[in-house]
């Protein structure tokens, strides 16, 4: 049975969708408000900003987050900054153009109604932020300052040093404190949610396990709100924390959700490069960085070949033997292209074996020009703490010698399928920040994230979340002691026990190492029909290996961090399934998600809008069977989808 | 690289814990102090010894969320860092490493090194925001902030809340956390409105969960991974005394 | 503000602070008095007469320790509230974090110090002058006159023992001024970064004058005990 996808995308012309849409939803009477329940898990920008919200409307929210406090969730880990079409700057910014920006960005696979919503809450973000007390970077004249980013030629990104997510997770932190305070908001820290329940079709609430104590607890509400992020864990390296996980997508998709576009990965393009296999994290340094610093590779071999070998520093390279490769390539937007282009650039030179260090997997991201130009002092105070971090990680001092980068996995732009209300396919159930599929496309621009997160949270959900709540006013407090529950709770503990009972010899991260590895080759930067339809057998076969060789040491009723990994790892290990299915389905190239059969002479990515204008939406079927694919057919009204230039 | 580590384990809050020792070898000078101790609890798991849990999210020094007494210093060696951001080429081969998790009070000890620091969370929610609505706000440039006071503000918002300085302190004092929000929201005119509010609410929880007094020994500062100043202690004092002085 | 400066750490701190100013103040008072006995005998008994157990004199010495007992329960009571928030378990290995004065960890030892030597300087001096005027007496155990200072401290620093002690005592005095006076201004909340280096300045070189000036006197009426020609300059 495929799914019945309504996107409920209202009518009207573009600039006036939301504001007909709110205004033809239903609202639930302050009175009616108090009688329901709503369940948020994770409070990262998405999940506290709406906890906040919607509290403050008056409804009994509980609030989970894995970590244990809220204001550690991972958005906090963004750096950058957050777009909005404020226009303070004149340079001829506006919604459209942040729309139209964002649309293109995603290389035309996000839905346009959703991303006009965005540009036009982006403002709305800006003014509550700073009502909050979020310290903005400022201009000497007290108004906010600005800096550019990827994809975009006008500055709009507000920022606060390089702590920019940090500041605004802080913001909502806070706001989410204060409801704690008011007793509208209940906040259950080092919980995670391992099942959703679902009665009569309709979300009910979520069994979850205490992290401190291992007890499965029963949560009811009349709505859940899943904001727990993105998975690009799956490949065991990425920028993402330790703990970032899709689990909680996941189980909706397994109860009935559909699961969007899963192939569309972000892969971020200047991270530091992996160094032996030790490693357990990679650290990204921020796209802001794009703005003052050049990235190249040597011209000649022989130049790589000495650099490898060490007889050469980079400063040794003269500057005619330096390929700049994305100023030679994208003259319109040099270094600051969007980030699935400057990745995808930086493993082309380095297939051509320019890359800069020993495994061949670094290109340099130098500052040289602009110390020259602007002074080591104005460096120093841009980005000082992005340099000493550098410093302290690789023992390079970045003032003198040039960075080393390589692309990592960053941000899946897929998740759960969401209407425009932000509800999934299963009603009473929403999604939203990373955890949805709804606003990036296939490419997710930089400073985007943190504004998707803020919109969906405190300008979209809570008016959305009303109209479905308004019909479940004579609802009562949701039982937590019917058979739903008690299946739900069940299954759960017949898996831990499982995975308890396997007794094998590999820890879960080996096992995961291996799941990273096979991601990494076949279904990272560049895919091919080939190397996809290996990565789902190795995968299988990977995860068969795990539910019998998989050790678990410790019991599940008390902390037990192994526990946790290792009920993450067996979604990932489904997930990372779907995701190769969904790359071997779409065969084109489109923003983060390469075939390389499909390029343009130029080995840009190739879209093939006549086929694959869609969004591919995934229905589960069995760990074991093929999910079943519906599509959304994204129909452009109101702008013309173009091959996507950057260089001119 | 090779190290001996004395690390406590503990296994629940009831229980009472000690010191082991574990030998750690062949670790590359780049792998970061939290990568050493997965290496050991990945071998740990292979001789089918619980692992030791300590906790650590974004691994860049953001979250908050590692901590560990590392041979006597809160996060580790090194000035203006988190423990995820300490590199095993700080220490010297063939050393022997203590680590214990954060003593205080008010951080009870959950298991081995991992502590609940929700006593933070309490501060926070006695006062440590603004009273605005979801979209009842001005323009955010209708407000000029004059530089100084945004940089002043943000140097205390860097707080990632990852309990250094109580744990720091003689005192078990959470004096720099408390300032840091306080201090920060001071600086801006918007947080100006309920100033003494706050500095009273915060200040009432802090004293009611137990932390210690601040004796300005500076030992916070010193440790804090992000050196906020003890200066924002100072104006949580002023904050405070002039805000108790007008009742 | 009912009673925050008994309830809130916070205020207990100000007292502390405030209590700790009205000290300083006095220590200094005292020590120029003091300095007065190296230039004249008859100055400075003119000054003992002056604060001798008159209703003025009495008053403030009872402020004064009222001020010392404040300024020590209140010290008690911060140090025991310390030591239950450490909590029970302590740190195996520790450590002089940088930058952090040895003084400013060890106040309390200090504090305690200061008052032993207190209680003696009440023993050698106070108890044989305002005490003995108190009590209606008009010559002390000794013999002088209760308003004769300069002879007192002729004969108690005459006897090496008492100049070690109250040397001992002075270093202790020295070393919680160094972290108690700009600490008081931190409590208060007169401090800020520009300001910290000044403030610490500034305490040192009170905290030095004090030594100096209290040491000075002991110092040079023992030389002169024990070179009565030339007062030591030989």
């Amino acid at each position: 049975m495929a799914f019945k996808l309504d996107a409920k995308i209202p009518a009207g012309a573009l600039a006036d969708k939301w504001s007909n849409h709110k205004a033809a939803i239903k609202v639930v009477s302050p009175a009616n408000k108090r009688k329901l329940d709503i369940i948020i898990v994770g409070t990262g920008l998405g999940g506290a900003s709406a906890a906040a919200s919607l509290g403050e409307l008056g409804y009994n929210v509980k609030v989970f987050c894995i970590q244990d406090s809220p204001r550690r969730a991972h958005s906090i880990a963004a750096q950058g900054g957050i777009n909005a079409a404020k226009n303070y700057q004149n340079d001829n910014d506006s919604v459209y153009r942040l729309f139209y920006d964002t649309i293109k960005g995603g290389d035309y696979r996000a839905r346009e109604a959703n991303v006009y919503r965005l540009a036009e809450v982006s403002n709305l973000i800006i003014d509550q932020c700073v009502a909050q007390g979020v310290p903005f970077a400022r201009e000497y004249g007290g108004l906010l300052a600005n800096r550019s980013f990827g994809g975009a030629q006008v500055s709009r990104t507000f920022y606060a040093r390089g702590q920019t997510g940090q500041q605004l997770l802080l913001g909502a932190y806070a706001a989410l404190n204060k409801e704690i305070a008011a007793g509208s908001v209940k906040s259950y820290p080092r919980h995670e949610m391992l099942d959703i329940v679902i009665e009569d079709g309709e979300a009910k609430g979520i069994i979850a396990r205490n992290l401190v104590t291992g007890e499965i607890e029963r949560h009811g509400a009349h709505a859940v709100v899943i904001a727990t992020g993105g998975y690009g864990n799956v490949f065991f390296l990425s920028t993402n924390a330790m703990a970032s996980n899709g689990s909680a997508a996941f189980q909706c998709y397994r109860k009935g959700a559909g699961f969007a576009n899963p192939c569309f990965t972000q892969i971020h393009p200047t991270c530091i490069p992996v160094h032996g296999d030790q490693q357990s994290k990679l650290t990204l340094m921020s796209e802001s960085l794009r703005n003052d610093g050049r990235i190249w590779v040597p011209k000649k071999l022989e130049d790589v070949k000495a650099l490898r070998a060490g007889t050469k520093k980079p400063s040794d390279i003269a500057e005619e033997d330096r390929d700049y490769y994305l100023e030679r390539r994208y003259p319109a937007f040099g270094n600051l292209v969007p980030r699935d282009v400057a990745s995808r650039a930086a493993k082309e030179r380095c297939d051509a074996g320019f890359g800069v260090n020993e495994t061949g997997l670094a290109v340099f991201l130098d500052f040289k020009t602009a110390i020259e130009r602007l002074g080591k002092d104005i460096i120093k105070q841009r980005y000082g703490n992005l340099f000493d971090m550098y410093e302290e990680i690789t023992d390079v001092n970045p003032y003198e010698q040039p960075m080393q980068i390589f692309p990592a996995v960053h941000y899946t732009m897929g998740g759960i399928w969401v209407d425009y209300n932000l509800m999934t396919t299963v009603p009473g159930l929403y999604a939203i920040g990373e955890a949805n599929f709804s606003d990036h496309g296939a490419n997710r621009l930089g400073a985007s994230a943190l504004m998707q997160g803020l919109a969906d949270g405190y300008f979209v959900l809570p008016y959305t979340i009303g109209d479905y709540l308004s019909h479940k006013i004579q609802a009562p407090k949701v039982k937590t002691d019917t058979k739903a529950f008690d299946e739900a709770e069940k299954a759960v503990r017949e898996k831990i026990a499982k995975l308890f009972a396997i007794k094998g010899k590999q820890s879960v991260d080996d096992i995961h190492k291996k799941l990273g590895h096979i991601m990494w080759e076949n279904v990272g930067m560049a895919r091919t029909k080939e190397s996809l339809e290996k990565a789902i057998v190795e995968i299988q076969a990977l995860r068969k290996e795990f539910w019998k060789d998989v050790k678990l040491v410790g019991s599940e009723n008390e902390f037990n961090v192994e526990l946790e990994k290792a009920l993450r790892l067996a979604d990932f290990l489904e997930l990372g399934e779907l995701m190769a299915r969904d790359a071997l389905n779409r065969e084109e190239s489109c923003g983060g998600h390469f075939r390389s059969e499909h390029q343009t002479p130029e080995g840009e990515a190739l879209r093939h809008d006549d086929t694959f204008a869609y969004a591919s939406v995934w229905e589960y079927k069995g760990m074991d069977n093929e999910p079943e694919l519906t599509k959304e057919p994204l129909d452009y009204e109101f702008t013309h989808r173009a091959q996507r230039n950057y260089k001119d | 690289m090779n190290f001996t580590l004395k690390i406590w384990r503990q296994k629940d809050a009831k229980a009472k814990g000690g010191f082991e020792t574990y030998k750690v070898d062949n670790i590359s000078a780049d792998t970061s102090f939290l990568e050493m101790l997965d290496i050991l609890n990945n071998n740990l798991i292979h001789e089918g010894k619980e692992p030791v849990a300590f906790d650590h999210d974004c691994r860049e020094g953001i979250c908050g969320m590692c901590s560990l007494h590392i041979d006597g210093h809160a996060h580790g060696p090194g000035q203006g860092a988190t423990t995820c951001q300490i590199y095993m080429r700080k220490f010297k081969d063939g050393a022997t490493i203590t680590i214990e998790p954060w003593r205080s009070a008010a951080f009870p000890v959950i298991k081995d090194l991992v502590v609940n620091r929700s006593a933070y969370d309490q501060i926070l929610q006695a006062g440590g925001f603004i009273s605005v609505r979801t979209n009842s706000v001005p323009d955010a440039n209708a407000m000029p902030i004059p530089k100084p006071d945004a940089d002043e503000s943000m140097d205390a918002a860097a707080c990632i809340g990852c309990g250094a300085c109580a744990a720091t302190c003689k005192n078990g004092s959470a004096m720099l956390f408390v300032a840091a929000r306080v201090s920060s929201l001071a600086k801006l005119p918007q947080g100006r409105v309920e100033g003494a509010r706050r500095a009273k609410a915060m200040v009432a929880k802090m004293d009611e969960l137990g932390f210690g007094n601040c004796t300005n020994t500076g030992a916070c500062q010193a440790e804090c991974p992000k050196q906020i100043s003890i200066a924002h202690i100072a104006r949580l004092n002023r904050e405070f005394l002039a805000a108790k002085l007008e009742d | 503000m009912s009673c925050f400066l008994s309830n809130s750490s916070l205020g207990k701190k100000l007292v502390m602070s405030v209590t700790g100013a009205f000290l300083v103040l006095f220590i200094l008072f005292h020590m120029s008095m003091n300095l007065t006995a190296l230039v004249s005998a008859e100055a400075y008994n003119m000054i003992c007469e002056l604060l001798g157990a008159n209703w003025y004199a009495l008053a403030g010495t009872a402020v004064l320790a009222a001020g010392v007992a404040v300024h020590f329960i209140y010290a008690i009571i911060l140090t025991l509230n310390n030591y239950r928030a450490r909590g029970t378990q302590r740190y195996a290995v520790t450590v002089q974090e940088p930058g952090v004065a040895w003084a400013s960890k060890n106040m309390l030892v200090l504090g305690v110090i200061v008052l032993l030597g207190l209680a003696l300087h009440l023993y050698n001096f106070w108890a044989k002058m305002q005490l003995v005027e108190l009590l209606g007496g008009h010559a002390n155990s000794l013999g002088y006159s209760p308003a004769d200072g300069a002879a007192l401290i002729a004969y108690t620093f005459s006897q090496w023992y008492y100049v070690v002690l109250y040397l001992v005592w002075f270093a202790a005095l020295w070393f919680h001024l160094t972290h108690g006076v700009w600490s008081m201004f931190q409590t208060v909340g007169w401090a800020n970064d520009t300001w910290y280096p000044r403030l610490k300045c500034i305490a040192n070189i009170v905290a030095t004058l004090v030594f100096l000036g209290f040491a000075a006197v002991v110092v040079i009426y023992f030389l002169k005990s024990v070179c009565p020609c030339c007062g030591g300059a030989c």
